[in-house]
């Protein structure tokens, strides 16, 4: 039987900053759970009693493991560790997480660790007997098949199918097993500081009347060269700055 | 010996339908627990009956009549059937009596025909029900024969005498059998729902309105209906108890607009599968003689009282379930009194919450529901954008206010921020203390409980309610129904209790108070669409209107207003389900509005503002009412 390790972790959102399921990971799963007849086993590195992890169980799961790691320890080893043991034809995972580094690479030490070939950026597949059939999403929409053998780790694209519905009853019903491991301290992400994202903020122009297609342009449509640049103004003329854009554009009346 | 015949097979036909009734009891007595207070039920029936059902009834008139005039007639009748079974007793004044109601009855046979043979009504069902003025007239004119005939003295012929008690009981058995299986469910079952009725405060004789669903245990070993048998044995009684008069497949506003949802439909697909015994025998919908769900042929549909009600092959195809918008004008027509709604949202708990099978669009908005408490998954402190200019009071740095606004969610999109800029400037001229909770106020959860996922809504009801209690305010005046009905009649469940007040029925007070002055008629004709949430939910359809008057506009009213009003389209999580009809919901409420010829249609609910404002077109303009009174303040 086809045996599939997916590695979830928890994702962050960009407007809450609240835990949520990670979305390319949620995906890795869906992909996991539409392989007929695979033996599919979650895994997740850090703290067993995060109640996020069971909106992956409300996916469909009965039971999702954790290895239980110290926040702000690396979870490479642990995971390599239990994937050892475990010795999966076919490892699943999002090809970048929310929250922590986010530099996408936990899918090539995991392939690193485990000597297994790595396939990047999967939109889709399907298993054959020891071999899956992947088709890879590359820029601008295009999409390559390729075909590799097992053990292979795979790591999964926005372009993958939507995510099902984590159901609160089966999220309630499934199972968390935590697992104790060991994990070196994370010295880099220990110093980071952590922000919550910002949008790069955008030049406002309103365009009254006109075409819809005369407002929609102003509204999109980015010139250079205009406005002025203030260099660390003090908080009184960033605020006057403002104010006047704000009353030239119509925003505010002046009243 | 006429006589013995006649009421030997009244008295044969009363036993067979009380074997067969008790027989039919036992489909609905499948069903789980339900606390009923059944002593104070039966006390209440004839009441129920006679105002509730009757107020609904008369809606039409000719209806109310008839009814009057068959059931009264027929009822007289049995009694005096049965006791001409004792010889000593069969009299002039015996025979008399029975004439005189059997008249009566056959008064009101004659007008149930010409209903059902002349008119046709094409909401009514065929099949059985064709049969039944038939079954009527022959019982009433047949007995009137033999009743005569005992008057005068036995004067026809007995083999022709026969032959009319054999017609009549033809009749009777036609009438007394269709209790429990229809057309006749009404005598039996009706009565029986209104004695056990799951929302008893909903008549005269205790509050007259119960909208509130109730709330669900999330620790249940299983979340909402799956099958018949998972209903509460009084939902399942009710659902027995329609008689397929279609009132509410007339009003249902999916249904006008072809969406596959015919309520008079869902609610026999209902009854077909609980039909079955429960042992996962199957049946199909080929029976019903109605208007099928529009787009969905009949009797491919299969179910039974043990099966899941829900699937593309099952009894109710899922586009049917997630077409509702929950606009209770079902519930509002159905003289049988039967909760429509209710049965909806139990079987989308059972969706959603078991299964995860919302519709695509629906299930994204509940997940950022959950992370981020609004629909839109934006960050809290947006919900005031629109108003950095207008310096909102702060509730949580004022600490109390007379009026707490409730902004809701439409509070995130354009065109809702300027009829709420509106109101604020509004509250301003007229000198209200009030604040906004600013980014501690979360969706109220409507939106989730409407699309099943209840342990989203109970959580978000909680921790709103958590934050309103940690200050002092007067009431609550919010511009969006669909809040003010969770706050005032959902939150008490959990334990939040506040005075909510519409902005409509809040301006109208500063208007009436002097408060706010007007400048005199603005003039201009306007139509008013009632929110569903705030008339049929909560009663309130006069302030709006008053409100308009006093500005002075010309309102004219459209076909289908107040209480009877037809849904925008946009409530229950329609608009998110997206289920695809011929037409579009908002545009054949834009066709009524467009009728009346007026020059506006006013609004005053966030949801029907965007999806009036959505019909594209020659259309009357959709203005907010607080745009109007802006317009006419001094
Ligand atoms: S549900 Fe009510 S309104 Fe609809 S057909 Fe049945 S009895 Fe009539
Ligand atoms: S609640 Fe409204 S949309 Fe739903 S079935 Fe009833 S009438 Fe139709």
């Amino acid at each position: 039987m086809l045996k599939v390790a997916v590695l979830l972790s928890i994702g962050r959102h960009p407007a809450s900053g609240r835990p949520r399921r990670a979305p390319l990971d949620a995906r890795a799963l869906e992909l996991a759970l539409r392989l007929p007849g695979a033996e599919i086993h979650a895994v997740h590195a850090g703290d067993p009693a995060e109640p996020v992890l069971r909106d992956y169980l409300g996916m469909g799961l009965d039971r999702l493991t954790v290895l239980e790691i110290p926040a702000g320890s690396d979870p490479v080893p642990a995971l390599v560790a239990h994937l050892k043991a475990l010795s999966p034809d076919l490892i699943l995972a999002g090809r970048c997480a929310e929250g922590g580094e986010d530099s996408g690479m936990l899918p090539y030490l995991v392939a690193q660790g485990l000597g297994a070939a790595l396939l990047p950026d999967v939109a889709d597949l399907s298993a054959g007997e020891g071999t899956a059939t992947l088709t890879q999403a590359l820029p601008r929409g295009r999409r390559r098949q390729a075909e590799a053998r097992f053990p292979l780790v795979v790591s999964v694209h926005p372009a993958a199918p939507e995510p099902r519905q984590s159901a609160f009853a089966r999220a309630r019903r499934g199972l968390v097993e935590a697992v104790a491991a060991s994990a070196p301290q994370d010295g880099f992400i220990g110093e980071c500081e952590i922000r919550p994202w910002r949008p790069r903020p955008k030049r406002l122009r309103l365009a009254a009347g006109g075409s819809a297609l005369e407002r929609l342009k102003a509204a999109t449509e980015t010139k250079s060269g205009q406005g002025q640049v203030l260099v660390r103004p003090t908080a009184d003329e960033a605020a006057r700055a403002i104010y006047e854009y704000l009353v030239e554009q119509r925003v505010i009346g002046t009243s | 010996m006429i006589a013995t015949a006649l009421s030997s097979l009244i008295l044969a036909t009363l036993a067979a339908g009380a074997v067969l009734a008790l027989q039919h009891a036992r489909r609905w007595r499948a069903g789980q627990p339900a606390g009923v207070d059944i002593v104070a039920g039966l006390k209440a029936l004839p009441g129920r009956y006679l105002v509730d059902v009757h107020h609904v009834v008369a809606r039409k008139s000719f209806n109310a009549r008839f009814h009057a005039l068959t059931a009264g007639g027929f009822l007289a009748s049995l009694p005096l059937l049965v006791l001409a079974a004792v010889p000593a007793l069969r009299g002039w004044l015996l025979w008399g009596l029975l004439a005189l109601a059997l008249a009566v009855m056959l008064g009101g046979a004659l007008m149930v025909g010409y209903r059902r043979r002349v008119e046709k009504p094409a909401e009514l069902s065929q099949g059985r029900f064709k049969r039944l003025p038939y079954a009527l007239l022959a019982y009433a004119a047949a007995f009137l024969v033999v009743a005569l005939d005992q008057l005068a003295g036995g004067v026809l012929p007995w083999p022709l005498a026969l032959a009319f008690v054999l017609a009549g009981a033809w009749g009777g058995a036609e009438l007394i059998l269709g209790v429990g299986r229809g057309p006749l469910k009404h005598a039996l079952n009706g009565a029986l729902h209104l004695v056990a009725h799951p929302r008893p405060a909903r008549f005269h004789d205790r509050a007259g309105r119960d909208t509130g669903l109730r709330p669900a245990d999330l620790e249940a070993p299983k979340l909402g209906s799956e099958r018949p048998l998972d209903f509460a044995w009084n939902r399942l009684l009710g659902f027995d108890a329609c008689v397929q008069c279609g009132r509410c497949e007339v009003a249902c506003p999916a249904y006008a607009a072809d969406l596959p949802l015919n309520p008079k439909k869902l609610i026999q697909d209902l009854v077909t599968a609980m039909d079955t015994a429960a042992d996962g025998e199957r049946r199909t919908d080929a029976s019903y003689a109605g208007h099928n769900h529009p787009g969905r042929p009949i009797g491919l549909a299969q179910g039974g009282a043990a099966l899941p009600l829900v699937g593309p092959g099952a009894m109710i195809h899922p586009d049917t379930l997630w077409a509702c918008t929950t606009c209770r004008a079902c519930v509002q027509e159905c003289p049988m009194m039967i909760e429509h709604v209710d049965a909806v949202i139990d079987l989308r708990r059972f969706q959603t919450l078991e299964l995860g099978a919302t519709p695509a669009k629906a299930a994204a908005v509940l997940e950022e529901l959950r992370v981020t408490d609004n629909p839109g998954g934006k960050p809290l402190a947006r919900r005031t954008d629109w108003a950095v200019d207008l310096n909102l009071p702060l509730l949580a740095e004022k600490g109390q206010c007379d009026v707490l606004l409730w902004l809701g969610d439409g509070a995130f999109d354009l065109r809702v921020q300027r009829s709420l800029r509106a109101l604020v400037g509004l509250m301003r001229r007229a000198g209200i203390d009030f604040a906004v909770l600013g980014e501690e106020e979360l969706d109220s959860g409507d939106v989730a409980r409407r699309l099943g996922d209840e342990a989203t809504f109970q959580d978000l009801a909680r921790r709103n309610i958590a934050t309103l209690s940690r200050y002092r305010f007067g009431r609550i005046v919010t511009a969006d129904p669909h809040a003010l009905h969770v706050i005032r009649n959902e939150y008490p469940s959990f334990g939040g209790h506040w005075t909510v007040t519409h902005h409509t029925a809040f301006l109208l007070e500063l208007v009436e108070s002097g408060k706010l002055t007007l400048k005199g008629p603005t003039g201009g004709s306007v139509t008013y669409h009632d929110p569903c949430y705030l008339g049929r939910y909560n009663g309130e359809i006069e302030a709006p209107r008053r409100l308009l008057d006093a500005i002075g506009l010309q309102r004219v009213e459209m076909e289908r207003s107040g209480l009877r009003s037809s849904c925008c389209g946009g409530g229950g999580g329609a608009p998110l389900t997206d289920v695809a009809g011929k037409r579009r919901i908002p545009d054949v409420r834009m066709d009524h509005a467009r009728a009346t010829g007026a020059e506006r249609v006013a609004v005053a609910c966030p949801t029907c503002t965007l999806m009036l404002e959505g019909v594209v077109g020659q259309r009357p303009a959709v203005a907010e009412i607080s745009e109007l009174v802006l317009e006419a303040v001094a």
